[in-house]
């Protein structure tokens, strides 16, 4: 535990120091504003009010296409893992995904959908998808073959031998194309909304961004960091309690 | 065979964009004979190459400062358990924060232009290096490093002599996945933070809705993109097949 509390002390002594070097003048005001204000004008967002309906946004478009990519990820996971040379065919592009500019597509879906929910969704959707498709697949992989084997000897279908035996076995490989779902969901709605969009959190991050609005801007940065952050906690917490009842 | 199929991949993406094409029509795309004769006509124009240029220079810039600090990083916390203890999982959050939030704190930082560039695709690679580099350092083999202490080699020397070769397949993992990252951050520092560059030519195509600008830069990106991932996959797969033997 000592770890943790270390961690703790070196965080909170980071947050001093930008607080110190920042009232010293060292920092701009015009750069940063020191910490306590940060957390004082986030209070005073979330209290005003006028920002809850950017976070409510925000957080739809992420959990839609967070939870859309997890479905499709894990049903595209399995049906791949079942097609060997569909695979193979598909394994480099898996492979290159993650280095396209998935932001270079906006345009072509705001022409093709408008400028509403569903291009910035759709990014979010495309940027999580493959990193559940290639964790799942991952999962699969480790399936022992004795388990395949006792759910043939019990005659199960595919389909029952996907829900009841090998997703079940895969579940910690998949949970870690989750959390990269998550991530990535995060990063595709705000990035899509910092360069078009008309409401959400990365457009008022944008929107204050392009007034020297230091006294929004921070606040929502940092409104937006402990989101991600949170989130992850509590799928890493959930993901350690089950890798501990399974340990049983 | 991996020829055949890599053959079969780009045919079926082709004829994917052109079903769309036909679907969704000439004000939203580019049909893939049309995008391909611009990027050409565009790597032939002199006007393209500054921007070429100006990406190529802040990609390298980036890149290296990702992988030096990542494994400078990544080493100093696996060879330390008390420190990986401390420093993984903020390393691991680090990672998976939206980044792209960061950008307006990176542009007050630097300023607008090649710094900026360099920093935001910098902090977007660094993080998979040092994880990768972390967890080499902390799977190599214990006898290696109680060798290295015996004959008092200093930890410089240490991780220049012994870690590094030993930890060289693992690491190239972490480059690969850092070079994509750090790609996708310099274009985006690109986009909001600089008047050159492909990243901007990018924006200032969103802004003008030049669909034909779009189509070609996003289909250059991509052809680039990968084909050095592919490249990259080749190298690590074999580094890995000489290591451990395993394929």
């Amino acid at each position: 535990m000592t770890a943790g509390r270390l961690r703790f002390a070196l965080a909170l002594a980071l947050v001093l120091l930008l607080e110190a070097l920042s009232r010293f003048g060292v920092i701009d005001r015009f750069a940063m504003i020191p910490p306590s204000e940060i957390l004082w004008h986030l209070g005073k967002i979330l209290s005003g009010g006028e920002m809850w309906p950017a976070i409510g946004k925000t957080l739809t478009n992420v959990a839609m296409a967070c939870i859309a990519a997890i479905i499709v990820g894990v049903i595209l996971g399995t049906l791949i893992h079942g097609w060997r040379s569909l695979r193979e065919t598909l394994d480099p592009l898996f492979a290159a995904y993650y280095a396209i500019p998935v932001y270079a597509f906006y345009p072509l879906f705001i022409v093709i959908f408008g400028l509403g929910d569903v291009p910035q969704v759709l990014i979010g959707f495309m940027l999580a998808l493959v990193a559940v498709i290639v964790n799942t697949l991952n999962g699969l992989d480790r399936v022992p073959r004795v388990l395949i084997k006792t759910a043939r000897i019990q005659r199960l279908g595919p389909l029952a031998t996907a829900l009841k035996i090998t997703l079940p076995y895969a579940v910690p490989y998949i949970f870690t194309g989750v959390k990269l779902a998550v991530a990535y969901s995060f990063i595709g709605v705000i990035g899509a909304e910092l360069i078009m969009s008309r409401t959400g959190l990365g457009y008022e991050i944008g929107f204050a961004y392009n007034n020297f609005d230091n006294a929004v801007m921070y606040p929502l940065i940092v409104l937006v960091l402990a989101i991600a952050a949170t989130v992850n906690t509590m799928f890493f917490l959930w993901e350690k309690k089950m890798l501990a009842r399974r340990r049983k | 065979m991996r020829t055949l199929r890599a053959a079969i991949l780009i045919a079926c993406v082709l004829a994917a964009w052109q079903a769309l094409f036909a679907f969704a029509g000439a004000s939203a795309l580019t049909s893939p004979r049309d995008t391909i004769a611009y990027a050409a006509e565009l790597l032939s124009s002199p006007g393209f190459y500054p921007h070429l240029i100006e990406t190529a220079q802040a990609f390298a810039v980036a890149l290296a400062i990702a992988i030096s600090c990542g494994i400078l990083i990544g080493f100093t916390l696996g060879l330390y358990r008390f420190a990986a203890d401390v420093g993984e999982p903020v390393l691991v959050a680090l990672y998976s924060i939206p980044k792209i939030t960061l950008y307006p704190i990176v542009l007050l930082a630097f300023g607008i232009g090649m710094p900026a560039k360099i920093a935001f695709g910098a902090i977007h690679g660094i993080m998979p290096i040092a994880i990768f580099a972390l967890g080499a350092a902390r799977n190599l083999n214990p006898v290696y490093l109680k060798a290295a202490r015996v004959m008092r080699l200093p930890p410089s020397r240490i991780a220049a002599r012994v870690l590094l070769p030993a930890a060289i397949p693992e690491i190239f993992t972490g480059i690969r996945i850092g070079f994509s990252l750090t790609l996708i951050g310099t274009l985006l520092g690109e986009m909001f933070a600089s008047q050159r560059g492909i990243g901007h030519l990018l924006i200032q195509a969103i802004g003008l809705h030049n669909v034909r600008m779009i189509m070609a830069l996003t289909l250059l990106l991509v052809v680039v993109a990968v084909t050095a991932s592919a490249l990259l996959l080749a190298v690590d797969r074999r580094l890995r097949r000489h290591m451990f033997g395993a394929p």
